[in-house]
């Protein structure tokens, strides 16, 4: 498919780019392209200008700071797979990041790009969500940091406006002692998340004392899941009781499920708990 | 050369260019002063066009040229079907190139740009205004034929294409006598090909010679050259058809497209090279699909499990107009092979061929006979579940038993050979069908859900007589020729009109020519898909390219080895009935170290210093093979599946094949085409469809939508073979192009359907996706 | 609007003057002889347009030409060396690993990736490697097998020159 025109700004700073975007309203920043590009193929969006944030040195890579991860936004998804200080520290980002795509689409897509975008069946956003993460943003008015709950905000829509550009993402790192797990069953054809479930267990004296539950794929904005959450506090963190916590998924879930030619709302809602299940089952494997 | 080259899974010499990106496919052809066409395709599934408007377009950087349907009217003839089905009542709707009063199917082209570049051409499609009055539309063949429907072409009452009927045995008095009657509706849901290479087109006329060479993806490089001709009036003898490396067809590129005539139209108007190439939304919507057939069988048997007797009716969707074969698919392919393995006493189908607004159907790998198989193969299944047998018994007792030369069936068929009992027996014993069994109900005691599936198939491939063709209105001949040419050295040039196109018969051609006539299949070149430089030949497909054309090649190799026997005679002063020949080597009985090499011969026929008297110079012969009857490969296949019953997920854990196509050339080549039939056969099965919606748009647009089978959802396909060699055929093959297709759809589906017998399941629609599945265990009331 | 590129392709600079909306697929494509590397679809779904960019496997219809402006770009004609097949090449070969071809170029490089991260997978790892490249004629069984045989290959290959 042929992309309409656009200009191109392949800009060295983060303030550059800034500048960019506030002299042509309406401009696209490229990262990896791995969201945008499509989009430009299929002509569905007809940006005026793209400004190519790609080789900021300053946005990739992925640092410990502390209790934190610092993720820079032009992390690709491939480096988060096979990241050892993801493993350590935040190991569902890394095992989600891993089943996005296709290696080479991997190679190409980034964090950033991929959460700006904000497809509700994509796998970052979700894991994000139940890792509380946070989002930094520099806009026209200088850098503000986002949490996770109110970075995602629709469909396609986020915190992010016009003028602004996502530099970070910053997760606390995992306690000792904290499992964590990403559960997907992903669409055959695009190998998006039609449904998708992030988790978190901590355990003391046998019974579980936090838990964290993300639902991706279902609702038009990955949702955390409360209900499950309280179900498993003060319960063991395993066979029954993480079965009766999962079932309560459809009470987080609320009525506006996605639904579509694949898999519809009804289907969705009814089979989120098995999803919900496998990541707690393997989020407490995982715990030690 | 030892003659041990046929049957030797020997390397394919087409790879080293294919693996090192040398290989040139149609869209790799750039020639001088070459200009990019682009189809304007239409939105609505249905509407009149009020206007279109090509101005702005026809101003746009780098156009050349926006021609609207106005333009193509007059210059171009109505797109042809070639498969006049007799008895049918055949209505074949005008079928213009570039619409221009109306729209019947999205994709439905409009317009067509030229541009400098294709991007400018794409950006030009955007800045064509086109009114139209969107019509109510109809996708649905059944509902296409009821008596509200939307119409689609002035002067065809309800829609129908074609009403057809095929019954034998008295079928009525089966039905009424039945001990047994089980029943299913079936939809055999409408697909994609999805060949990798996309549809693409170079044309280049010569205004001053009258002359063009035409590069196209086509899987017939013949019948596109006649067919060109008639739609665009250049003379046959000034038309040259290449088909280049093609990137797979799976019945897509039989026909010959409206955008190829359009792509040679403005080559001849502009006289510069034209390429046109199809993005994959495009082929989506505008390169045929297949199947799409709703299917309403019964079948009768005898309370031991007897079939005494199997009724239908068939609703075909045939799209906005009939593709290039599309009449015979679901009727001739289709209808002639309901009866299958069995020996069934009265059959009966109607079949009611139907214009909908969708995508054109054509032959999809198969054609006409996965449908068939299903149908019979799901009703077994359907008996055996009824009368509380092991479907492998129920299968048992009907199976034709084994013959080697002829067999009539109730269709009015004469099979050539079949072992049925054999395959079946060797698929059972490979899979360790009763260890299966076992298996399955302990995982049914665990909650577990397990199924076995099982089909037998038998195909009709190696088509065909040309005098059949005839009889059944297929608008050309069925037979195949082929040149083999000895150089001075002993090299051989091979010309055959066939058109393989991914399967490999360089190799298993050079292997024919090689065993036939004891030269290294690496002196033996073979040329194919060019109309200039090679003889007439009907094309690749309905798995005929190396029962009809590989006969054609191992007659000519005969008739070369006549001739060098006569001349080796003459060199060895020996009488003709006095040569012996073993692996290249002519000599007197028993004197094979004083003989005379095949190469030798062809250098004294090509010299012709010392020629036997009245014997041609050279060492060159052709040969037109035309088969005295079809070939009836078969087989049995078997699957293992687990399903998941929370979510209604199919695992497939097992898929093996045993198949029969006689004696293979090239069993690693063999192999190769049952994986990948096998494969796409599954995809049926479980994974893929096109949707329309009510207004006759594609839902599934894109490979994001429609989802085809990939490496990590399946598993290691076992594959067996027994050999029953057709006896008409002068190598005994058969073909094994669609085997794996034919059979597996139905293999998979028996074995969903097996896993979820116990909650009561009997039927879901395919494909078997998870919500599908899911869906059919909530009404079964169970888990 | 053009914006000047230089792509190292298969070893030789390619200097020109881009539209920024021109594919890196169609703009190795477009230079003479080159190809091999193949269009398969629209919505990054197939990966017949694989190549090597700066050594790692990317989709080129879904990078802009100038995204790659600078970089080292391998295609399927740049991957045998000194006449010699690169054992993924000679391994499709040798185990039937194609058929029409068209797919091949791509699940070349997806399997050159996956060998890169994962010099000694299972066949289940080989067949989530290539979850990514869409193959319509072989199942993907021979590819599978064409993949394990050039890992042992490359392997080999490996320990002879530790060895040695």
């Amino acid at each position: 498919m042929f992309a309409p025109r656009f200009g191109y700004h392949r800009v060295s700073s983060v303030a550059e780019a800034g500048a960019l975007l506030r002299e042509h309203p309406g401009a696209k920043l490229l990262a990896g392209g791995h969201s945008l590009i499509p989009v430009l193929k299929l002509r569905l969006a007809e940006p005026p200008a793209l400004i190519d944030i790609g080789r900021l040195a300053e946005l990739k890579g992925i640092s410990v700071e502390g209790e934190a991860v610092r993720i820079g936004a032009l992390t690709t998804h491939a480096e988060l797979a096979a990241s050892a200080d993801l493993e350590e520290h935040a190991p569902a980002l890394a095992e989600a990041a891993g089943m996005i795509g296709d290696p080479a689409v991997r190679n190409r897509g980034t964090i950033g790009g991929n959460v700006a975008h904000a497809d509700p069946a994509s796998d970052l956003p979700t894991v994000l969500l139940a890792l509380d993460a946070s989002f930094e943003i520099v806009g026209a008015d200088g850098e503000r940091t986002v949490a996770a709950a109110d970075f995602f905000q629709g469909m396609m829509a986020t915190a992010l406006g016009d003028d602004d550009l996502l530099t970070a993402v910053v997760l606390p790192a995992r306690p000792p002692g904290q499992g964590q797990a990403y559960a997907k069953f992903a669409h055959p054809a695009s190998r998006y998340a039609v449904i998708g479930v992030a988790a978190t267990l901590e355990v003391n004296d046998g019974v579980c004392s936090a838990a964290a539950v993300a639902a991706g794929g279902l609702v038009p904005v990955p949702t955390r899941a409360p209900s499950v959450e309280q179900a498993l506090v003060g319960e063991p963190a395993a066979g029954d009781a993480i079965a009766t916590a999962a079932s309560q998924i459809g009470t987080d879930l609320g009525d506006d499920l996605i639904g579509d030619l694949f898999a519809s709302a009804e289907y969705r809602k009814a089979v989120a708990g098995v999803y919900v299940q496998q990541a707690l089952a393997t989020a407490a494997e995982r715990i030690g | 050369m030892s003659s041990k080259i046929f049957g030797s899974g020997i390397r394919r010499r087409e790879d080293p260019r294919l693996v090192t990106g040398g290989a040139a496919y149609t869209d790799d052809i750039t020639l001088p002063g070459m200009v990019y066409a682009a189809m304007l395709r239409s939105p609505h599934a249905h509407a009149r066009i009020d206007d279109v408007d090509v101005s702005a377009a026809a101003a746009a950087e780098g156009v050349l040229a926006v021609y609207p349907g106005a333009d193509t009217e007059d210059a171009l003839q109505p797109v042809p079907t070639a498969w006049l089905l007799p008895d049918s009542d055949l209505q074949v709707a005008p079928y213009p190139a570039i619409a221009k009063d109306t729209v019947r199917y999205v994709g439905d082209i409009v317009a067509v740009v030229v541009a400098e570049s294709r991007y400018q051409a794409y950006d030009a499609l955007d800045l064509i205004a086109v009114d139209y009055d969107p019509l109510p539309a109809v996708t649905h063949p059944q509902q296409a034929t009821e008596p509200d429907a939307p119409q689609l072409h002035e002067g065809i009452s309800g829609n129908q294409a074609l009403h057809w009927t095929v019954a034998g045995g008295d079928i009525d008095a089966a039905f009424a006598d039945a001990e047994v009657v089980v029943k299913e509706r079936i939809v055999q849901q409408r697909l994609i090909p999805n060949a990798m290479e996309t549809r693409a087109a170079v044309a280049q006329y010569r205004q001053a010679s009258g002359e063009l060479t035409f590069w196209n993806t086509t899987q017939n490089p013949h019948i596109a050259r006649f067919i060109c001709s008639a739609v665009t009036g250049i003379p046959e003898d000034r038309l040259r058809v290449i088909a280049p490396e093609v990137g797979g067809g799976f019945g897509s590129k039989i026909a010959v497209y409206p955008a190829d005539f359009v792509t040679i139209f403005c080559s001849m108007r502009l006289g510069r090279p034209v390429k046109w190439t199809e993005t994959r939304s495009e082929n989506y919507q505008a390169t045929t699909h297949g199947r799409d057939h709703v299917q309403e069988v019964e079948l009768a048997a005898t309370k031991d499990g007897k079939i005494t007797g199997l009724r239908c009716t068939v609703w075909a969707g045939l799209g906005a107009y009939l593709s290039t074969a599309a009449p015979g698919i679901p009727t001739i392919l289709h209808g002639l092979m309901l009866s299958g393995v069995y020996d069934i006493p009265a059959v009966k189908e109607d079949v009611f061929g139907a214009y909908t607004n969708a995508t054109p159907v054509e032959a999809y790998r198969g054609a006409g006979r996965p449908e068939a198989t299903f149908m019979l193969e799901r009703l077994v299944d359907k008996l055996a579940n009824e009368l509380e047998m092991d479907p492998a018994e129920v299968r048992r007792r009907n199976l034709i038993p084994r013959f080697e030369d002829g067999h009539d069936v109730i269709t009015g068929l004469t099979y050539d050979s079949g072992d049925y009992p054999a395959a079946l027996d060797k698929l059972l014993d490979h899979a360790g069908y009763d260890d299966l069994r076992r298996q399955q109900a302990e995982a049914r005691n665990e909650g577990r859900y397990l199924g076995i599936g099982l089909s037998t198939y038998v195909e009709i491939c190696g088509l065909g007589p040309s005098q059949v063709a005839g009889a059944i209105g297929f608008q050309g001949g069925l037979w195949e020729s082929a040149i083999i040419r000895f150089h001075p050295s002993g090299k051989v040039h091979v010309f055959i009109g066939a058109s393989p196109h991914g399967q490999g018969e360089e190799t298993t051609f050079a292997q024919i020519v090689a065993s036939e006539v004891g030269v290294s299949p690496e002196d033996v070149r073979v040329f194919h898909g060019d109309t200039d430089n090679t003889p007439m030949g009907w094309g690749t497909y309905g798995s005929r390219t190396t029962a009809v054309g590989g006969a054609a090649l191992a007659l000519t190799a005969r008739k070369i080895k006549e001739k060098a026997k006569i001349v080796a005679a003459h060199l060895l002063e020996a009488a003709v009935e006095d040569i012996d020949y073993e692996d290249g080597n002519f000599f007197v009985k028993g004197s094979p170290d004083r003989g005379k090499t095949i190469q030798d011969i062809a250098l004294m026929a090509n010299v012709s210093w010392d020629m036997p008297e009245g014997v041609e110079s050279g060492l060159e012969a052709s040969t037109f093979y035309d088969p005295p009857n079809f070939t009836f490969p078969f087989g049995a296949h078997l699957a293992v599946v687990e399903v998941h019953p929370q979510t209604g997920q199919v695992k497939l854990e097992r898929y093996i094949a045993v198949d029969d196509c006689g004696p293979q050339i090239n069993p690693v080549i063999v192999a190769g085409q049952v994986h990948g039939g096998v494969v796409q056969g599954i995809g049926q099965a479980l994974w893929e469809e096109a949707v329309y919606d009510d207004s006759g748009q594609l839902v599934t647009g894109t490979m994001l939508d429609y989802a085809m089978p990939r490496a990590d959802r399946l598993p290691e396909i076992e594959v067996l073979s027994t050999v029953t060699p057709s006896p008409h055929h002068p190598i005994g093959v058969k073909g094994i192009g669609e085997a794996g297709t034919i059979a597996s759809t139905v293999t998979v589906y028996n074995a969903v359907l097996d896993a979820l017998q116990p909650l009561g399941v009997d039927s879901v629609a395919m494909p078997l996706t998870p919500e599908r599945v899911w869906r059919a265990i909530q009404e079964s009331g169970g888990d | 609007m053009k914006v000047p590129v230089s792509i190292q392709i298969n070893g030789r600079l390619y200097e020109s003057e881009v539209e920024p909306r021109k594919l890196l697929v169609h703009f190795i494509r477009d230079l003479d002889n080159l190809t091999g590397t193949k269009v398969g679809c629209d919505t990054s779904q197939c990966g017949a347009c694989t190549v090597l960019l700066d050594g790692v496997a990317v989709k080129s219809c879904t990078c802009l030409a100038v995204q790659a402006d600078g970089a080292e770009v391998t295609t399927i004609e740049g991957l045998a060396q000194n006449g010699e097949l690169h054992p993924l090449q000679e391994a499709f070969w040798n185990k039937h690993g194609l058929q029409c071809g068209f797919c091949t170029p791509g699940m070349i490089f997806a399997s050159h990736e996956l060998l890169r991260t994962n010099p000694d997978p299972t066949d289940e790892e080989i067949r989530h490697g290539l979850e990514g490249n869409l193959c319509r004629c072989t199942g993907y069984q021979n590819i599978v097998r064409s993949v394990r045989e050039a890992a042992d290959i490359m392997n080999a290959d490996t320990q002879d020159g530790g060895e040695g």
